[in-house]
């Protein structure tokens, strides 16, 4: 087919300007790439997701009781609306791992010994099942194997019902249930000091005296069945044997985590490339604006020859289609890329038995209208320029601009400023809106380099509130059962240790009207120096004597105030029912506590004093004893050490951001680059000739240069402010749809993130005007006075 | 005699006004002109006199303030931006004083750039080679002279066989032999094809060649000459 000479002026006019042309489709490119990486990522995990959760049948409904009868069982699989039921035995004990120091704490959860399908399937990955004859079998979960480098054949050493027993490991599973493992006290999973370990449901049975009982319960509900109703019928039924609540999938911690990774990677997938395809119609729009004053003379003839003005128009966004489905095709090819490795990373992240990799055709259907849309967003106030030129208008020249003495004149500023000085003032000041849009260019690029580096500035301050303001603690301490409160003296007397702070962890339900929320409210003492309370300021507050302190977020759920009340439903012990004052709310932006005076909290319970555990301060040389000693004390459900909590993290959670973190900092400074390149091409392209005029005149190269070079350093100075502001803003709305229950995102900018910004930008400044420095060199001074413009 | 031949254009009252600002300009006053077919018509005048402002009237670039533009039997003044693309596109041909050839696109590409919009053109190579640049197909303007582009503005404009063709001083760039060449090529097609022709120029010696001289001055017509015997470009001398 032979290309029509109207479409080859297209071919041409993109080779001509291939700097800008290339510097659109890449912005392009790296929306539509992050585009195309998060929703098709979105789209494996979710497909993965529910894979996964069939073929080893998640359950829909939780609960759990101290010691209830195995005859129960046929009770809860008679409730209307459930499909199948599995009773098992799950306790936590204290583990010695090989090669670890310190104590691990290990759930040991009950398993038929021969194996039949069951809810919450085990998905073997290595070794056998375990033997029904030997009882010290077990299966480890593969993250706690992996951790800690252990295979079938191994051993791990546990303290089962008080007594040591070597657990021989045959096999290493993963389960839907366990996608994210955590212990219930932790912020975060630590697979190193908690593992699951599964064990044969007589072996458990019989250690625990829970011969012919269970004390865990999963469900699956049948189609059509209602989830309030059976968890309200398995209340009634579990309530007199010390169940907690029974609570849905929205509460079971795994599930929260792995489905709000998934929501995020959705938002984080529309704000990004959103902002990213802003930049690139604004891109278009600039290269063609200037196109088409360029070649003004040029749309007059097409005029004059008899080209309609809807043909001029098309003929511009065709060329603004052709530069935004290169980077559309190229964008949607990276992200696929980038959307299988991301995918593999939250595959093993969340130790998901498979990937089910899959492109959604839509999605890539809506990538190409996505960048459709920005480039006639950009293209259209461009060409409609084009449309409205008369075209005898046209044919001659751009009458030359008219200057008025402007504030600078009147204030006497401008006599003493040398000429190149006076130039760029005044084309600053005539062409307001022109430099009004270089400026919001660069300033986009200034915000996108902020927003980039965001998300870590966040995660540090929230580890800094977590670990250097609430948690101060060395080594936290829990207990299987609650203790006399006078076991705090023994505490004291373990090796190294020189404070202690105890506390008592009472599982209850929050009711305000309709809306309700199991919680765990921690009783502590006034005036204690290891777990502080923190408002919103940041500051210190001191426990209430009466009343909850309750985290801000978690009261935003539940819909209460400082002030207000509610209902706490006590879910063990004498299961008593108050109405408790909301006292005070604290800022912890991980996790959703509710704290309590310790005092206050036993007349709640009508208990007395027990506690659950203790914060402890510990000699630093004096660790490795106290972890022996720990290691030994049956009491001792888990430690947590500090430190050990804050490297755990950054392996886990701060990797996986630091992938797309990284992608959208690379993404940023291509775009910064763009855009910073383009607005000195341009300028060039427009100021070319009076620049040859001014040569012509005698004006040096140097003196040429520094007048454009200067007047582009004054519109990025003038855009960095800019961009600042545009940047907060847009980390403001971040960190506002990326905030959960679970955590809440804080709105912190570091001051390396400034410098950054503004570093990339200098940088992409300097780069740009070494490349434009080159081009005034070599200026032809004849070929551009020649040319009429 | 001119006035028994059919009338292409009848212009009769036509007043154009520029509103600069607060400033009005009055580029034409009152013009009444007829132009016949098949006759080559020079436009003269001083700078400013109004020529460029008439013709582009007349080639439907522009409206008149007021007044009365008849194409046969079609009025342009009434015209909507899209009835004026549609004339210009069937019936008028252009050649103007910078060439104004697309710089991306070769000659022959800026030949068939009009004649792929055109009901019957004659084939790009066919219009190239009656202005003599048979050799040239695939230079860019930038590769070619003053001339050889004029020559190439002049082959795009009368490749689409149009009915009128108006040239603003094509030979205002142009040296006296590289002038008289694309003067004579405007002649030939104006001869040859019989296209109604309207050229504007400063320069007096130019208008032997045509059937009849308008003389311009602030917007009005001074006078018209009717030459009793036309001279060809070749002969004529400034
Ligand atoms: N777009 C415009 N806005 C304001 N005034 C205009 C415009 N176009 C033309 N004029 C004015 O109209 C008058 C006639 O202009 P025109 O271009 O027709 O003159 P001309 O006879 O073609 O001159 P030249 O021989 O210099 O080309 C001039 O005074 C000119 O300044
Ligand atoms: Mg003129």
């Amino acid at each position: 087919m032979k290309l029509r000479a109207i479409d080859r002026k297209i071919l041409r006019d993109i080779v001509h300007l291939r700097g800008q042309v290339l510097a659109v489709a890449a912005v392009v490119l790296c929306g539509i790439a992050t585009f195309v990486t998060m929703w098709t990522a979105h789209r494996s995990l979710k497909l993965s997701q529910d894979a996964y959760y069939r073929s080893h049948r998640f359950p829909d409904v939780f609960a759990s009781a101290r010691r209830a009868p195995d005859s129960l069982a046929r009770k809860l699989a008679a409730i209307e609306g459930v499909a199948a039921v599995r009773t098992r035995i799950v306790v936590d004990v204290t583990l010695d791992v090989p090669r670890l120091d310190e104590p691990a704490t290990g759930r040991l959860v009950s398993i038929p010994e021969h194996r039949v399908p069951m809810l919450n399937d085990l998905f073997l990955r290595q070794g056998r099942w375990i033997d029904p004859m030997r009882p010290d079998e077990v299966i480890a979960s593969e993250s706690f194997a992996t951790a800690n480098s252990l295979r079938p054949g191994d051993s791990v050493a546990g303290v089962v019902n008080g007594r040591w027993r070597r657990l021989e490991i045959v096999g290493i599973a993963i389960s839907p249930e366990f996608v994210y493992e955590i212990r219930s006290v932790d912020i975060f999973p630590d697979n190193r000091r908690f593992g699951v370990l599964w064990i044969g449901h007589e072996a458990l049975s019989n250690a625990y005296d829970m011969e012919d009982a269970f004390n865990d319960v999963a469900i699956a509900l049948a189609p059509g069945g209602s989830e309030r109703e059976v968890i309200a019928r398995i209340d009634d039924i579990l309530a007199p044997w010390g169940s907690t609540g029974a609570y849905g999938r929205d509460e079971q911690i795994a599930h929260r985590f792995l489905s709000d990774e998934i929501a995020q990677s959705r938002v984080s997938g529309t704000i990004m490339p959103a902002i990213f395809l802003g930049v690139a119609a604004f891109l278009v729009h600039m290269v063609l604006t200037r196109l088409v004053q360029t070649q003004r003379d040029q749309i007059a003839v097409l005029k004059a020859f008899g080209y309609s003005s809807l043909d001029v128009a098309i003929h511009y966004l065709k060329l603004a289609a052709v530069v935004i489905t290169i980077g559309t095709i190229l964008g949607i090819g990276l992200g696929i890329r980038l959307a299988q490795g991301l995918g593999r990373l939250y595959a093993e992240f969340y130790h998901l038995p498979s990937l089910e990799f899959d492109v959604d055709a839509r999605t890539l259907l809506l990538a190409f209208a996505i960048s459709a849309l920005a480039a006639s967003l950009g293209a259209l106030s461009a060409v409609r320029g084009a449309l409205k030129l008369p075209p005898a208008e046209a044919m001659r020249p751009e009458a030359p601009p008219i200057f008025h003495p402007g504030v600078l004149e009147r204030v006497g500023l401008m006599k003493r400023m040398p000429p190149s000085g006076r130039i760029i003032a005044r084309n600053l000041a005539r062409r307001r809106m022109k430099a009004f849009l270089s400026i919001s260019g660069v300033a986009m690029a200034v915000a996108i380099l902020v927003v980039g580096r965001f998300m870590f500035d966040a995660v540090s301050l929230m580890m800094q509130r977590q670990f250097s303001e609430i948690q101060r603690e060395d080594v936290t301490v829990s207990f299987h059962e609650p203790k006399a409160h006078a076991t705090r003296h023994d505490l004291e007397h373990l090796p190294g240790v020189f404070g202690v702070e105890t506390f008592r962890a009472v599982p209850v339900r929050l009711v305000n009207e309709h809306r309700s929320k199991r919680a765990a409210i921690f009783g502590i003492d006034g005036g204690g120096s290891l777990r502080r309370l923190i408002d919103r300021e940041g500051r210190e507050i001191s426990v209430p004597a009466e009343g909850l302190a309750m985290n801000a977020t978690l009261a935003e759920v539940l819909g209460v105030g400082a002030g207000d009340s509610l209902r706490v439903e006590v879910l063990e012990g004498r299961r008593r029912v108050e109405t408790v004052e909301v006292t005070r709310l604290v800022d912890e932006l991980i996790g959703s506590s509710v704290y309590m005076d310790a005092e206050a909290l036993a007349r709640l319970t009508g208990e007395g004093r027990t506690i659950s555990g203790a914060y402890l301060s510990v000699d630093p040389g004096s660790l490795p004893a106290l972890n022996e000693q720990l290691k030994r004390t049956p009491a001792v459900a888990g430690v947590a050490l500090r430190e050990t909590v804050i490297e755990s993290f950054e392996k886990t959670i701060a990797q996986s951001m630091t992938i797309t973190t990284t992608m959208l900092i690379i993404f940023a400074s291509v775009i910064a680059i763009g855009v910073v390149y383009n607005g000195a091409r341009i300028a060039l392209s427009e100021r070319g000739r009076e620049l040859a005029s001014l040569r012509v005149l005698g004006f040096t190269r140097g003196e040429v240069s520094a007048m454009l070079l200067g007047e582009q350093a004054l519109l990025t100075v003038l855009a960095i402010p800019f961009g600042a502001v545009i940047g907060y803003g847009l980390c403001a709305l971040i960190a506002n749809v990326m905030t959960s229950e679970l955590y809440r995102i804080p709105l912190v900018v570091s001051s390396r993130t400034w410098a950054f910004a503004v570093l990339v930008i200098a940088a992409a400044s300097v780069g740009s005007a070494l490349l434009v420095h080159r081009r005034i060199r070599t200026l032809d001074l004849v070929e551009v006075l020649k040319t009429r413009e | 005699m001119p006035s028994q031949r059919n009338a292409v254009f009848r212009a009769r009252g036509i007043r154009k006004v520029y509103q600069m600002g607060e400033v009005q300009v009055e580029a034409l006053r009152s013009i009444d002109l007829d132009l016949y077919e098949g006759e080559l018509v020079v436009l003269l005048g001083a700078s400013g006199s109004g020529k460029s402002t008439l013709l582009n009237i007349l080639g439907g670039l522009d409206v008149p303030t007021a007044g009365e533009v008849v194409y046969r039997n079609h009025d342009l003044t009434v015209d909507d931006d899209r009835a004026l693309t549609a004339y210009r596109r069937e019936h008028v041909g252009f050649v103007f004083q910078f060439y104004n050839l697309i710089p991306s696109l070769t000659a022959l590409e800026n030949v068939a750039l009009v004649t792929e919009i055109a009901d019957a053109p004659m084939p790009p190579e066919d219009a190239l080679a009656l202005v003599g640049l048979s050799e040239r197909l695939s230079h860019f303007p930038a590769q070619l002279s003053g001339g050889e582009q004029q020559r190439v503005a002049i082959a795009r404009a009368v490749a689409k066989r149009p009915e009128v063709l108006l040239c603003d001083e094509p030979t205002g760039a142009l040296d006296y032999q590289t002038g008289k060449m694309v003067l004579e090529v405007i002649e030939h097609v104006n001869r040859s094809l019989g296209t109604t022709t309207a050229v504007i120029t400063h320069n007096a010696a130019i208008a032997a060649m045509a059937d009849r001289v308008v003389h311009m001055r602030s917007g009005e017509i001074t006078h018209i000459d009717e030459n009793a015997t036309k001279v060809s470009p070749s002969e004529l001398s400034w």
